[in-house]
C-alpha cells in the first residue's frame, strides 16, 4: 500500500507512515503520538525528535477542532484546476494542528475563524483519498 | 557606529522583466557588470562566488559553475545556495562568515531567477512544492493561498481589513513608478486594488507581486580590502537568521511570521540597535499582507498594529520609517533568487546617499527583511555607513 493515493495528487509514494492511508480507507483519521514524550504529532511521523524513538503509536484524531484560518482558492496550480474553487484550512485540535481542505459543502457558507469543524474522509472520483474538514455546527 | 569588519563594496541589479531575452548566464552578467563597475574592481579580486537561486525554473543543473565560467571568475571556488525566496540573503550571510573567518577576503554574491520559461500556473505548482510536499502540496497549495491564510488569521485576530492591504499596494506603486528596473511601473489606485478579483481569498490579484526574470549582485570585502578598494564602503552591522516549520500545521500560531521576528531580534542584537534606529527598510512584500506582518515582526509596530502604520502613511518616504520606497516586490517583481540582493542594493544606495528621487535624507542605518517560502526562512540584515 503506497502513499501515492493520498490527497488530490500525491508527490510521495513510500513512507513509514503509509498506514495513514489504510486508516483513511477504513473511514478514520489518525495521527501519531509519542507515549514517552506525551506528544501528538501532525503530520504523523514514526520518528520522535524528542526521545529519538522510531516507533510512535497511532491515535485517533479528536471528533472536533477549531478553525484557525482558511482561504478560498480561485487560482490553482497545475494539476488542481478541476477542483476550483476549493478551501484550504488549518484546524486546531488542542495540542496539535492539521492542514487540509474544508469540504466543498462549505462553499457559500459564512465561514468564521474559530468555528468548530470535524475531520472526515473524502474519496475522490479517481480513487485518491484524503482527510478534510466539515462544519460541525 | 557599526563594527567595521565586513563591507559591501559593490551592488548591481538587472532590470526585472517579464521575459528576459537571453539565457541565465547572460542574465547574471547584467547584475555582475553593474556591481563590478560600481565597485571599480577587476575580476581577479573576487576570491569566491556564491550563486543564489531556487531550482526547477530552468533546465541548467548546478548553475554556479556555468556562471563562474561566464563571469570569468575561474579558478575562484563557487557553489549554489537555496532558501527559496531568501536565497540571496542566505548567500550574503555565508559571504559575511567567509570574510569574517579570513577564508576569503572578497566574495561575490549573485542571485538570479529566470521564471518566464514556464507558465504562471507551473510557477505556482513549483512554489506550492516549496512547502510540505507530502502533507500540504497534495491539496493544491500555492504561495498566494498560504499568505491568504495568514491574512485571514490577521483579519480574525486583529480586525485588519482588505482596505489596509490595498493601501500597501498603493504605496508600492507610488514608488514603483519611479523605479526604472521595476517590472510594474503603472500607477495603482485604491479602487483598482479593491476591485481586482480574488486569487485566494482574501488576497486579490493586486495584493500579489508578479513573477519576473532578474539578477542581483552584491560584492563584500574584508575591512582591509574595503579600505584599499572602495571609497564608499557600507558596513555589515547585523545578520539574523531563523527557520520555522515548513508545514503550517506545525506552527504555534498564525498571527505573524516567527522566523522573521526571531531573525530580526538576532540582527538587532548583533548590530546593537533597535527598530527605532532604522532609517530605511526593505521588507519582503511578496503580498500586501506580508508587508504588514513585516512591520510587526521587525518591531516597527506592535503585534496587530501594523495596519495603523500604513493608514497613517508612516512607511512612506516622509514617514517615521520609510519601507520599500523602491516599490518593493509588489512593483519590482520577484525573481526568487535575485530578490534579496535587490533589497540589499536599495539599502546600500540609500546609505551612500545615491538613491535619487527616493533618497531618505541622512539615512545611516538600513534594514533588509527577506523571507523564503511562506515564513519558512527568515533573514534580516542590518547595514550602516
Amino acid at each position: 500500500m503506497g502513499f501515492e493515493k493520498f490527497g488530490r495528487k500525491s508527490f510521495t509514494a513510500v513512507t513509514k507512515v503509509g498506514e495513514y492511508v489504510d486508516k483513511l480507507e477504513s473511514g478514520e483519521v489518525y495521527t501519531t503520538h509519542c507515549p514517552k514524550c506525551n506528544k501528538t504529532y501532525f503530520p504523523p511521523r514514526m520518528d520522535c525528535p524528542g526521545c529519538l524513538s522510531g516507533s510512535l503509536e497511532w491515535v485517533k484524531v479528536p471528533d472536533t477542532g477549531k478553525l484557525v484560518t482558511f482561504t478560498n482558492v480561485k487560482y490553482a496550480p497545475t494539476g488542481f484546476e478541476g477542483d476550483l474553487p476549493y478551501l484550504l484550512a488549518v484546524v486546531d485540535f488542542g495540542g496539535f494542528r492539521m492542514f487540509g481542505r474544508l469540504s466543498d459543502s462549505m462553499q457559500g457558507m459564512d465561514i468564521k475563524v474559530g468555528m468548530t469543524v470535524k475531520p472526515v474522509v473524502v474519496n475522490y472520483e479517481n480513487g485518491q483519498i484524503a482527510h478534510e474538514f466539515v462544519a460541525a455546527e | 557606529m557599526p563594527d567595521k569588519d565586513v563591507a559591501v563594496i559593490g551592488v548591481g541589479q538587472s532590470a526585472f522583466v517579464r521575459g528576459y531575452p537571453g539565457g541565465i548566464r547572460e542574465l547574471c552578467f547584467e547584475a555582475y557588470r553593474e556591481a563590478m563597475q560600481d565597485a571599480g574592481i577587476s575580476s581577479k579580486e573576487i576570491k569566491a562566488l556564491i550563486v543564489c537561486c531556487a531550482p526547477e525554473y530552468d533546465k541548467q543543473r548546478s548553475p554556479s559553475s556555468l556562471i563562474d565560467e561566464y563571469l570569468g571568475l575561474n579558478p575562484a571556488p563557487t557553489f549554489m545556495v537555496e532558501s527559496l525566496c531568501s536565497s540571496s540573503t542566505t548567500g550574503f550571510a555565508i559571504a559575511y562568515s567567509f570574510i569574517k573567518s579570513g577564508l576569503y577576503d572578497v566574495v561575490c554574491v549573485l542571485g538570479f531567477q529566470k521564471m518566464s520559461e514556464i507558465t504562471s500556473q507551473d510557477v505556482q505548482e513549483r512554489m506550492g512544492r516549496g512547502a510540505d510536499v507530502m502533507w500540504e502540496s497534495p491539496y493544491g497549495t500555492s504561495m498566494p493561498a498560504y499568505y491568504a491564510m495568514y491574512a485571514q488569521a490577521h483579519f480574525a485576530n486583529f480586525g485588519t481589513q482588505p482596505e489596509d492591504l490595498a493601501l500597501v499596494r498603493v504605496k508600492a506603486s507610488t514608488y514603483g513608478q519611479l523605479n526604472e528596473k521595476a517590472v510594474y511601473r503603472k500607477k495603482v489606485t485604491f479602487e483598482q486594488v479593491m476591485e481586482s478579483g480574488f486569487v485566494s481569498s482574501p488576497l486579490k490579484v493586486m495584493d500579489c507581486c508578479a513573477n519576473a526574470d532578474g539578477s542581483s549582485c552584491v560584492i563584500l570585502a574584508s575591512a582591509d580590502r574595503a579600505k584599499e578598494l572602495s571609497k564608499k564602503p557600507v558596513w555589515v552591522m547585523g545578520v539574523g537568521q531563523s527557520n520555522a516549520p515548513m508545514n503550517l500545521a506545525s506552527r504555534e500560531h498564525m498571527r505573524g511570521l516567527e522566523c522573521a521576528r526571531i531573525a530580526g531580534e538576532k540582527a538587532y542584537a548583533m548590530a546593537g540597535v533597535g527598530p527605532q534606529d532604522i532609517d530605511v527598510a526593505e521588507v519582503h512584500d511578496c503580498f500586501t499582507i506580508a508587508e504588514i506582518l513585516a512591520y510587526e515582526a521587525l518591531g516597527f509596530a506592535k503585534p496587530g498594529e501594523g495596519p495603523s502604520l500604513i493608514r497613517d502613511k508612516q512607511t512612506y518616504l516622509e514617514g517615521k520609517i520609510p519601507v520599500n520606497v523602491d516599490g518593493g516586490l509588489l512593483s519590482k517583481g520577484h525573481p526568487i533568487g535575485a530578490t534579496g540582493g535587490s533589497q540589499l542594493r536599495t539599502i546600500v544606495l540609500q546609505l551612500r546617499g545615491e538613491a535619487g528621487a527616493i533618497q531618505v535624507p541622512n539615512a545611516e542605518i538600513g534594514l533588509v527583511h527577506n523571507i523564503g517560502g511562506v515564513g519558512i526562512y527568515g533573514n534580516v540584515i542590518i547595514l550602516g555607513r
